[in-house]
Parts: C-alpha cells; sequence; structure tokens
C-alpha cells in the first residue's frame, strides 16, 4: 500500500543556497523522517514485535513427592531457528528455600523473580517470618495481572518450603495462577509430561525422583527443537534447596542409550 | 472448553463445573475448584480466563465481605448479582473481564435462586442456565427435564445426565465435575464427578 507522503512536502521554498547561508543554515533542510521501506506500514511493527517475542521455547518442570519438590531444565535459548545460547540459567533462586523456573522472555521472568524476591524479604522483615509459597506466587500472580495485555511472556512455577510443607504453584503472565502436585511449562513440556506422568509415584526417594526429573527433561530435549543444552536439577527439602546435577543432554543421551557394537552380517573381504 | 451450568430446585439451587485448567493443548491440572464460595448462602461458578476468573471472584468476594462487615448484614443474592454485573459493566469499555459467572444463593425471603452474568455485563434471573460449549448439550436436557419444583436427588440426576451428555457428545470434554448446591442450611460441596483420578490425592 503506497503511503500517502504529500503532507510532508512543503511549498515554501528553501532560501540560502550562497548568500545569508549562515542564518538559515539551521532551517536550511525541511524536517522530515525515514519511512520503513516496507509494503505493510501498518503491520510490519506488529511483525516486529512478534519477531523478537520468545515463544517459551524450552522445557521446566517440577513435582512434589515424599522429599520436597523436585525441580529441572533445560538451558537452551532460541531465537526462532537460532540457538542463541546454550547455557542459560533458567531456575532462578529467589531465596535460600523457593526456587522459581523461568519460561518465556528471559528478562521478564529475571526481573519479576529478582523483584518477587525483594518483595519476599521485606515481608520477612515487616512481619518477622518467612513468606509462604502461595503468599509470594500470590504476590507475583497479582503483579503479573496488572501488567496483562502489555506483552509479558512469563510462564513461572514457584516451588519452595514452607510451614505447611512442599509448595508448587504455577504462574504465568495471564495472571493464571494454579496450585498443584506436577507441572511442566514450555514447548517441550507435552513431551516431558509423558515420561513424568507415567514414572510418578508420591514414595519416591531424592535419587529416583532426580532420575525421573532428568529423564523427562532429557527426552523433552531429544524431541523438541526448542529445548536442550544442559539438564539442570534441584531438590528444595525442609532446609532450602541444592543443586543436585547438571548434565549435558548429549552426553546423557549416549548414558541412557549407549551405542552397541552391531555384529556385521556381511564382512568385506579384502580382493586378493 | 468450560463447562458451568445450573439450576433451580425446590428451596435449592445447584451449580456444576468441570474442573480442568487448560493452557492450549495442555490440561495443566484437572482438579480445579472453578465454584466459590461467596460467602455462607451464595456460590459463584465462573468460567473465563484464568487470570480474570480468580481475581474478578476473589474481588467481588471481597467486597461482600466488606457489605457485610460494614453493615452487619449480609448482601442478598439479588444485590451481590447487581453489584457483580455493575463491575463488569464499569470495565466492560475500558478493562474488561472475560469471565461468565453463573451467582446461585439463598434468601430467607426470596428463597433460591440462580443469576446468569455473562462477560459483557448481561444480566438475567433464571431457573437454569449454562455457559460454555457443554451449553449447548446441557441446556436442552435441562429444558426437556426440568420441573420448578424438583427435590435434589431428581436435581442430582438431571446434573448427572447433562454431565453424562457433556461427555458423549462434546469432542474434547472435560474428565471431573465438581457439583456444589446451596440451600437453607448454606452453600456446600456436593460432590465430584471423577472419570480420570489422578495419581497423586486431590490437591486442591
Amino acid at each position: 500500500m503506497k503511503l500517502d507522503t504529500s503532507g510532508f512536502e512543503t511549498s515554501m521554498p528553501v532560501i540560502g543556497f550562497g548568500s545569508n547561508s549562515e542564518m538559515l543554515d539551521g532551517v536550511s533542510s525541511v524536517p522530515s523522517f525515514d519511512l520503513p521501506r516496507t509494503t505493510d506500514f501498518d503491520g510490519f511493527q506488529k511483525k516486529s514485535v512478534e519477531m523478537v517475542k520468545p515463544a517459551k521455547g524450552t522445557t521446566t518442570l517440577a513435582f512434589i513427592f515424599k522429599e520436597g519438590v523436585m525441580v529441572a531444565a533445560d538451558s537452551r535459548a532460541s531465537m526462532g531457528g537460532y540457538i542463541s545460547s546454550q547455557s542459560v540459567k533458567k531456575i532462578i533462586e529467589i531465596n535460600p528455600y523457593m526456587l522459581g523456573t523461568m519460561a518465556g522472555g528471559a528478562a521478564d521472568c529475571q526481573f519479576w523473580h529478582r523483584n518477587l524476591g525483594i518483595k519476599c524479604r521485606l515481608h520477612e522483615l515487616a512481619n518477622k517470618r518467612r513468606i509462604s509459597v502461595s503468599g509470594a506466587s500470590k504476590l507475583l500472580a497479582n503483579m503479573l495481572y496488572s501488567y496483562r495485555g502489555m506483552g509479558l511472556s512469563v510462564g513461572t512455577m514457584i516451588a519452595g518450603w514452607d510451614e505447611t510443607g512442599p509448595g508448587l504453584y504455577y504462574v504465568d503472565n495471564e495472571g493464571g495462577r494454579l496450585k498443584g502436585d506436577r507441572f511442566s511449562v514450555g514447548s517441550g513440556s507435552p513431551y516431558a509430561y509423558g515420561v513424568l506422568d507415567s514414572g510418578y509415584k508420591f514414595d519416591m526417594s531424592i535419587e529416583e525422583a532426580s532420575e525421573l526429573a532428568r529423564r523427562s527433561i532429557y527426552h523433552a530435549t531429544f524431541r523438541d527443537g526448542a529445548s536442550g543444552g544442559v539438564a539442570s536439577v534441584y531438590h528444595v527439602g525442609p532446609q532450602g534447596w541444592t543443586k543436585l546435577s547438571g548434565d549435558d543432554v548429549g552426553e546423557l543421551h549416549y548414558h541412557y542409550y549407549p551405542v552397541a557394537p552391531a555384529t556385521a552380517e556381511h564382512v568385506m573381504e579384502e580382493a586378493a | 472448553m468450560e463447562c458451568v451450568f445450573g439450576l433451580v430446585g425446590n428451596g435449592f439451587a445447584i451449580v456444576a463445573a468441570d474442573t480442568s485448567a487448560v493452557h492450549s493443548i495442555l490440561l495443566h491440572k484437572n482438579n480445579e475448584d472453578k465454584i466459590m464460595v461467596l460467602d455462607s448462602h451464595k456460590l459463584i461458578a465462573a468460567s473465563g480466563e484464568p487470570g480474570d476468573r480468580v481475581q474478578f471472584t476473589e474481588y467481588v468476594q471481597k467486597n461482600v465481605s466488606l457489605y457485610q462487615f460494614r453493615n452487619g448484614l449480609p448482601l442478598t443474592t439479588s444485590a451481590a448479582a447487581n453489584f457483580t454485573r455493575g463491575e463488569l459493566a464499569t470495565a466492560l469499555r475500558k478493562n474488561p473481564y472475560s469471565v461468565n459467572i453463573l451467582m446461585a444463593g439463598y434468601d430467607k425471603e426470596a428463597g433460591a435462586s440462580l443469576y446468569y452474568i455473562d462477560y459483557i455485563a448481561t444480566l438475567h434471573k433464571v431457573d437454569k442456565g449454562a455457559f460454555g460449549y457443554g451449553s449447548y448439550f446441557s441446556l436442552s436436557t435441562m429444558d426437556r427435564h426440568y420441573r420448578s419444583d424438583m427435590t435434589v436427588e431428581e436435581a442430582i440426576e438431571l446434573v448427572d445426565k447433562c454431565i453424562l451428555e457433556i461427555r458423549s457428545r462434546l469432542v474434547i470434554a472435560p474428565p471431573n465435575f465438581v457439583i456444589k448446591i446451596v440451600d437453607k442450611d448454606g452453600a456446600r460441596e456436593y460432590g465430584w464427578r471423577l472419570s480420570v483420578n489422578d495419581v497423586t490425592t486431590a490437591a486442591v
């Protein structure tokens, strides 16, 4: 659509080539700005916003079991088809007993989790007791709700241990907040759910649970192009969180499916 | 995809809602309680966008409690319904809430009542109402079998008929439902209708 730019043309002749040029130097050029070279002027801005907005290309998961909460995530950041980083920290340490996972916009998640950490600390100072996981997730959900429709992209899980025991909440940029026992968020989440749901039991030891979490992340990274890098696994117990492992998923693949030397059916003979 | 429906019987009102929390193709949770107890004798069954549903119903609940604290008297169901509709209408042309609500309540003078409030602030006092894709199946079932003097057992039979119809005819039917009732003894949970039991114990 050819834009009608006749409004930018001025009928006033530009005086000042030659004499009196010093006086008119400042006003010699007609005020104008470059228009973007595109056929679709109205739509290009929306398209550029869509391009930079990440589509939650990640796999994160968390589940509650007998010994607390297990939290795991991959570490790949992608911009469309380009892998921008294989070493992103997607499990954010809000405070020593609460973790948040990152899916969606990295900047949004990091900023709002940091902000949540500040609010939690202020709550502790004002009330002389730690904030509950329910309270922390409600603070985050209310904050995100007040920004709804403005383009924030946050799909996070808040996992922690408070007076009532282990707690796990899913919070997203639409202001939704769900309490649950098992969640997985991101483009690889359906794949992770498949492994997580079939292997889950409430009565698991910490080793079994961490193995289940690691396996679920690995299977998701295998099938989902936007997930990969390193599978990190954290455990939240009554004393707070600890990082259990961080394994490269490429190496995990050969650990789970080692290459077996195939028996040769036909052996090529050297031509004598 | 979210199915909410309800009806008024002889001195009681029943509402049923599905309990799935869905995000695109993923079912995050199948035991999410979407029927909020507003006060001792009122229920709000809400369906709509995740953030709006919880935030708006909690807002209504807190304001209803505030009225009771300030004035020493609870609001009637009609007053609460009109307040809710007013809030939706005020927000409609600036920052609309995408929530559909069925409000059920019991008052001593008015008896049991059911109010249909949709996302563009329509308000109707009804005998039976429904929202969502499930409404296509439950409304006609209720129209056919409903009578105004039903007992609780007959009403629950009708609710189960509607749930069965939704489960058998809706292509992506929600697996589980929760049923709540309000009568002169108050608002309380009646039961759940589960077709998919989660591995863990239900933690709502």
